[in-house]
C-alpha cells in the first residue's frame, strides 16, 4: 500500500512535471531570463502546485497519523542560516546553467535523454560528497591507541 | 522585459502544477513524507533500512512518467542548450547545493511554501533570484 502510493505519487508528480514544461530547461530557463523574453508560465505551475498543496499540509496539520496510520515526518528544521542560504545560492547557480532541478532531471533521464544521465550522475556525485564532507567534520576524532 | 508570448502556457502549466500539488498530498497524506525530490533521492545515499523502499518506488514513478505519457501519445521534448561539460558542472553544484539547503524547487518550492515556511520563502527566493542571476550572467553580459 505504501509503496504503491509512492510509486503514484512518483508517477502523478513527474506527470505534472511534464504537462506544466518543467522537464524541459528551455522553459525554466525562460522563465528565469527576467530580461529577456520573459515566459512566466512557472509561476502558474508554483500556483496551483502551492494550491493544493496548502490545502493538504491544512489537513497533515490537523492529523497526528496519516491517512493509513502512519507517522507524519514534518520537517523541524525552522532556523535560517549560513547553510540555508549558501546551499540554496548554490543550487539556484545550477539551476540557472543548465536548466535542470533534480525532479526534471530525473524524469528527462527516464525518458532517455542522454544530456539529464550527465547532469544526474554530476548530481548523485555531488550529494555523496556533500555527505562524505559531513562524515569527516561530524565524525568524532579516533582516539589513539 | 517583455513578456514571451509564443512560449506561454498558462493553463497547461497551471494543470501540471494541480498535479504536482496532488502528487505531494498523496505522499503527505498516505506516506507521510515531503515529496521533496533532492531530499528522497539524498536520503537513498545513506540508506537506513525501512527507508529505502518507499523512496526507490517514488523515483521510479518518476522514471515510468515520461513513458507512461509516451504511451498516451505525448513524447517529451526537451530543448537542452547545455553541452555536457555545462551539464556536469551545473548536476555538480544541484547536487552540493540542495543537501546543504535540505531542498530544491519541490522541497522548498512546494512543500515548504505550501506549509507557509519562513525558512523555505527564504530558500525558495535566494535559489529563484540566484538562478536568475546566473541566466542574465550567460544571457546578457558574457
Amino acid at each position: 500500500m505504501n509503496l504503491l502510493s509512492a510509486f503514484a505519487a512518483g508517477l502523478l508528480f513527474g506527470i505534472g512535471l511534464i504537462i506544466s514544461g518543467m522537464a524541459d530547461p528551455g522553459k525554466v530557463l525562460g522563465f528565469l531570463d527576467v530580461a529577456g523574453r520573459w515566459d512566466p508560465s512557472l509561476a502558474f505551475v508554483m500556483a496551483g502546485a502551492i494550491g493544493v498543496g496548502f490545502a493538504a499540509f491544512r489537513l497533515a496539520g490537523r492529523r497526528a497519523r496519516t491517512f493509513v496510520g502512519g507517522a507524519l515526518h514534518l520537517p523541524q528544521q525552522r532556523d535560517i542560516d549560513p547553510r540555508l542560504l549558501a546551499g540554496a545560492a548554490v543550487f539556484g547557480i545550477g539551476w540557472g546553467l543548465a536548466g535542470f532541478c533534480p525532479g526534471p532531471a530525473l524524469v528527462a533521464f527516464g525518458a532517455g535523454f542522454a544530456e539529464a544521465a550527465v547532469f544526474v550522475a554530476a548530481m548523485l556525485l555531488g550529494m555523496l560528497v556533500y555527505v562524505a564532507a559531513e562524515r569527516l567534520i561530524h565524525q568524532p576524532r579516533r582516539q589513539r591507541a | 522585459m517583455s513578456i514571451d508570448w509564443l512560449h506561454f502556457t498558462p493553463w497547461a502549466s497551471l494543470a501540471g502544477g494541480v498535479l504536482i500539488g496532488l502528487a505531494a498530498a498523496l505522499l503527505l497524506l498516505v506516506n507521510g513524507r515531503i515529496a521533496g525530490i533532492s531530499g528522497i533521492v539524498g536520503g537513498l545515499l545513506v540508506p537506513r533500512r525501512a527507508d529505502v523502499a518507499w523512496r526507490l518506488a517514488f523515483v521510479a514513478g518518476l522514471f515510468a512518467a515520461p513513458l507512461g505519457m509516451a504511451a498516451a501519445g505525448y513524447t517529451l521534448m526537451p530543448r537542452i542548450d547545455a553541452g555536457f561539460g555545462l551539464l556536469a558542472l551545473a548536476g555538480l553544484l544541484v547536487g552540493v547545493g540542495t543537501l546543504y539547503a535540505s531542498g530544491c524547487t519541490s522541497g522548498h518550492g512546494v512543500c515548504g511554501l505550501s506549509r507557509l515556511s519562513p525558512r523555505s520563502l527564504v530558500a525558495t527566493a535566494t535559489f529563484m533570484a540566484a538562478g536568475m542571476l546566473t541566466v542574465f550572467v550567460a544571457r546578457h553580459l558574457a
